[in-house]
């Protein structure tokens, strides 16, 4: 199989490891490099490092960056300080999700945010648009100029630790600051995307592959190991998080997927979307985003029809027999009056009934 | 990647070799496609005395991203499953051209495996 899409900038080290390759959203990335069953448990127990380089990085600068922003995203990101981070959502006028980001405020009249690589040209076009009513607002995207590594896991304190200058205990959750790693600039945040501690290194393709190395040799002896989108994915599942092209889509809004609490409908100035939203608000939910737990070893998947008693209530958005937990755990779209823990459903596997049960996302959490 | 000389291969990426009994063809999945496939966590095979159409689907193995069909190599009926990997389908990815096997079958037609890929034919298919 032989994969067509943009090389990431460590595509040669990835090759050295041996690693399986995919296409994703139009670039060639390592999908395993030997178990991905081993990968997901390195970062659970020690620590794994992905190379996200496919990820889109778009700066909004100038003295209105910020209320460009919190008119062009559902939550407000001009409250916050420089060096700290919020997960928010790109809406379509009707409420619809557009991506699913995080912004990071570098300055008072900088911010960068971090768009899926599926989604960097709408996102670029879409802040490009509505920033285009403030005058000291620019975006610009800047993709190209980043590779991005992260490292996730409990051993991934002590990694980061010993390869930078930073003060990484000081580096809260969601936060970010400015270190050097083999005397490159790099912007290391406290982030990520598995559930577990982690963070995220944001530095200049053509240095990626001397950070890569550096954290693989001081990783070694806490077993860090190299981790594939394979991994990522059953990661998040567990974590309960939801992916862009599964759980969110512009079909649904955020309070669709259970995340209507980081729409601000009543900050100032308003915000694209804001009236669908607000009137989404005030409906009842008619589908909700629930967790699925399986038994066996066979685990529902996208779009595998729910039943209820009387036929279909809703569909998968993700799936995986949980290698952490042991059994199968899925996300699902179902009509809203099934969405209470313990109620029993079956999920449509191709004719097959495989019993199913309702439980609280997220499937795994740290202790 | 491996791809033993005296096995037989279908474009699906099964090799098939002699059975355990007289007359009969074992199925399994080649070491691409374990490769492929990643984990092997799950695997539906069908009962003994089950007919199996060339082609056709016989079962199901999932991994840990995807789901994929096995397809018969010939027509014949199941004579033996391997219940082994039904309980530990991780020896899929570890064994895959040994205890990793999948069903046997006895064949309609006994000559029907002389019109699958031999090994040289398969490692083209493989390398693309």
């Amino acid at each position: 199989m032989t994969a067509t899409g943009k090389p990431s900038p460590l595509y040669e080290v990835h090759h050295d490891l041996g690693a399986t390759f995919t296409e994703f959203a139009g670039w060639t990335m390592p999908v395993r490099y030997s178990s991905d069953l081993a990968e997901h448990r390195a970062v659970r127990q020690a620590a794994g490092m992905f190379d996200l380089s496919h990820m889109g990085e778009i700066e909004v600068t100038g003295s209105q960056a910020g209320q460009a922003l919190d008119y062009a995203v559902v939550g407000t990101v001009s409250t916050l300080k420089p060096g700290k981070a919020r997960y928010t959502m790109l809406c379509a006028e009707d409420g619809g999700v557009m991506d699913d980001l995080v912004v990071y405020r570098l300055a008072e009249d900088r911010f960068l945010v971090v768009a899926n690589a599926a989604n960097v040209t709408v996102v670029a076009e879409a802040l490009t648009e509505r920033a285009a009513r403030f005058s000291g607002a620019t975006v610009t995207d800047r993709s190209a100029e980043y590779a991005l590594i992260a490292v996730q896991g409990p051993a991934s304190p002590e990694i980061v630790r010993a390869v930078c200058d930073a003060d990484v205990d000081g580096l809260k959750y969601y936060s970010a600051a400015p270190a050097q790693v083999t005397g490159h600039d790099v912007l290391l945040s406290r982030t990520g995307y598995t559930g577990e501690d982690g963070f995220e290194l944001y530095c200049a393709p053509d240095h990626a592959a001397e950070v890569w190395a550096k954290l693989a040799e001081v990783g070694k002896p806490h077993d860090l190991l190299p981790a594939g989108l394979a991994a990522r994915d059953t990661l998040r599942l567990e974590a309960g998080m939801p992916l862009y092209g599964n759980e969110l889509s512009r079909e649904v809004t955020p309070f669709d997927a259970g995340l209507g609490r980081i729409v601000k409908l009543d900050k100032e100035g308003g915000f694209v979307g804001r009236e669908a939203l607000a009137a989404r608000a005030g409906r009842p939910d008619e589908k909700a985003l629930i967790g699925l737990r399986g038994t066996g070893r066979r685990a529902p998947r996208a779009g595998y029809p729910v039943l209820g008693p009387d036929g279909p209530i809703g569909h998968v958005t993700s799936g995986a027999l949980s290698p952490t937990l042991g059994y199968p755990v899925a996300m699902a779209y179902v009509d809203a009056g099934f969405r209470e823990p313990g109620t029993e459903l079956q999920v449509d596997v191709r004719g097959k009934q495989l019993p199913v049960e309702v439980v609280e996302l997220p499937f795994y959490r740290r202790s | 990647m491996t791809v033993p000389d005296e096995l037989r291969y279908t474009e699906e990426h099964e090799w098939v070799s002699a059975g355990a009994r007289e007359g009969t063809l074992r199925v399994g999945i080649t070491e691409y496609a374990q490769d492929q496939l990643g984990d092997v966590v799950f695997v539906d095979l069908p009962e003994t005395g089950t007919t199996v159409t060339a082609g056709e689907p016989f079962g199901e193995i999932e991994s840990t991203k995807s789901v994929s069909e096995l397809f018969a190599p010939v027509d014949g009926e199941v004579t033996a499953v391997n219940e082994a990997v039904t309980e530990a389908p991780e020896v899929i990815n570890s064994d895959p051209y040994g205890e990793g096997w999948l069903i046997e079958i006895t064949p309609a037609d006994p000559a029907a495996v002389d019109g699958l890929l031999d090994a040289e034919a398969y490692q083209k298919l493989i390398e693309g």
